[in-house]
């Protein structure tokens, strides 16, 4: 697992994938928090974080997709996936390994904006009014909300062989986990059964983390649609149907 | 695959021959357990394939169809990775790289990018690959293919080097290459195996044999015909003569015997290496 772990990020690292996707992700959150004028925080006025907790998952839909499509879709493709399952690995060691690069490269694409909160904090007036306890829910939302768009995006790269097919099948998914659940709650057919729907949405858990408050059952949901989406991945990856 | 099973021994090199798409790389897809069998067994060093597929896995040097290799990492970068998958300790695994690299011939190409190689040198980055944790069993999938005569020569010679003292199971449709290399021969065709032999009793199975014959001007065909045993003489071209036998007998002394008795003038005297490839193409042809 970690073997494969270190070749995924080396890969990263020298095809400059890394290097885009954090690049990217900061320049486009900095734009929006502190530049663009329908959501800068120095228009607006209020000391908050809003804006990176409310954009950052659109922009994590397209980004996170863009380094897991080639994941399992690349090693099918020029037969590399013969090497790799003929070694003496078990597909979970292969499925976790590329699982952690993945999220790896996520959390190093947040650790820097960071440096907005001390930024936000002292701009504040008074200096540091500034919801530190939902901040941290937010972080821990953002985090694993990420972790839940990388296992979407190693499932769907281990369904194709076709990177393109893989990048717009996991832009979907996450799409429809992320807020297209909740709003498919809100069409007034489901009567008590829309509460139910709304609960499966990412975008309630999200959304109940970031008011700052750490319920063990918001963790629980994450982990587990991420250890689904891995179990699934498993399960193709095993028929060898591909 | 149709009711299929064979046996390969220590120090023996295994020749799997037989027509494009006669189920070569199926089996050997099975063998290192990339896919499964519907149904039956395979055991590699003694670990069941299913059953125990982390130890056979780690038993096997494998070189798939093509060859596949990750481009995009170094060929030392590469080896490591191999190495570190198959859980040998750093030390170890540097010593082996350098004596892997050494056997291969790739020690001018080490720090090169594998893409930037030509397809002979990946070859043998594949071949290095599946050397490198030292493995009983080497199962190469059509090993020589795409790759020009002399390279082919070099990767022969070095797949005989490496065979002595592992289980060697190879695929190819190449006739000399099988001659030049192996010890038995398995031909299937359509999920079948139709010949388990040794390269002796395969070659004595054609029973009839070819020669080229040459003189240095045109002769009466009528005193090679005498010979007994041989069924057709033709002329081949100015002054060579094809000469075939339905024996397996070898009647070159007698050719040269008649030469002189008649006083003809021979300047070329040939068995034909082709006999193997007319066993192939009976056992496989038909049907």
């Amino acid at each position: 697992m970690f073997t494969i772990f270190i070749k995924e990020v080396n890969n990263f690292l020298n095809s400059l994938i890394a290097y885009i996707v954090i690049g990217v992700f900061l320049t486009s959150i900095g734009l929006l928090m502190w530049v663009f004028p329908e959501s800068s925080i120095l228009e607006y006025g209020y000391a908050d974080m809003g804006t990176l907790f409310t954009m950052g998952p659109y922009v994590f839909m397209f980004l996170i997709p863009a380094i897991t499509m080639r994941m399992f879709a690349e090693e099918k493709r020029t037969g590399t996936a013969e090497l790799l399952f003929t070694r003496p690995l078990t597909s979970f060691d292969i499925i976790a390994g590329k699982y952690l690069a993945g999220f790896f490269l996520v959390v190093f694409s947040l650790i820097p904006t960071v440096l907005y909160y001390f930024s936000v904090y002292n701009l504040g007036n008074p200096v540091g009014n500034l919801d530190t306890p939902g901040i941290i829910g937010s972080y821990i939302g953002l985090t694993l909300l990420g972790g839940v768009f990388v296992s979407i995006g190693i499932f769907s790269s281990s369904v194709t062989e076709n990177q393109v097919v893989s990048f717009i099948l996991a832009v979907f998914l996450s799409f429809i986990m992320y807020s297209g659940l909740s709003s498919i709650a809100g069409i007034n057919v489901w009567g008590e059964f829309s509460y139910i729907i709304e609960q499966f949405s990412v975008l309630y858990h999200y959304g109940s983390l970031s008011k700052g408050l750490i319920d063990l059952r918001d963790i629980v949901y994450f982990l587990s649609v991420i250890a689904v989406m891995l179990l699934i991945t498993n399960l193709i990856i095993n028929s060898r149907k591909w | 695959m149709d009711d299929i099973s064979f046996t390969a021994n220590e120090g023996e090199i295994l020749g799997f021959l037989g027509p494009n798409g006669a189920g070569k790389s199926t089996t050997m897809k099975i063998a290192t357990g990339f896919i499964s069998a519907t149904s039956g067994q395979v055991e590699v060093a003694g670990f069941d394939v299913n059953d125990q597929s982390l130890e056979s896995r780690r038993n096997i040097g494998y070189l798939p169809e093509h060859n596949p290799l990750y481009l995009e990492m170094y060929v030392n970068e590469f080896l490591e990775f191999s190495g570190k998958v198959y859980g040998m300790p750093s030390k170890e695994l540097k010593v082996k790289i350098k004596e892997v690299i050494d056997k291969c011939g790739l020690t001018v190409e080490q720090n090169k990018k594998i893409s930037a190689l030509s397809k002979g040198y990946r070859q043998r980055v594949g071949l290095a690959q599946a050397l490198l944790h030292d493995p009983k069993v080497l199962i190469l999938d059509e090993p020589t293919t795409g790759l020009d005569p002399n390279q082919i020569l070099e990767i022969r010679k070095l797949i005989k080097e490496i065979s002595k003292d592992k289980t060697l199971i190879f695929s190819t449709h190449i006739m000399q290459e099988v001659q030049a290399l192996c010890d038995r021969v398995i031909i299937i065709n359509k999920g079948k195996i139709i010949a388990d032999k040794t390269l002796k009793e395969l070659s004595a199975e054609s029973g009839n044999k070819t020669y080229r014959i040459e003189f240095s001007e045109e002769i009466d065909t009528s005193v090679l015909s005498g010979i007994s045993g041989v069924s057709n003489v033709e002329l081949n071209g100015s002054c060579q003569y094809k000469i075939e036998t339905t024996s397996d007998k070898d009647i070159r002394s007698q050719i040269f015997k008649i030469a002189s008795e008649n006083d003809l003038p021979l300047v070329g005297l040939q068995e034909e290496a082709g006999s193997l490839e007319e066993v192939f193409h009976t056992l496989t042809g038909q049907n």
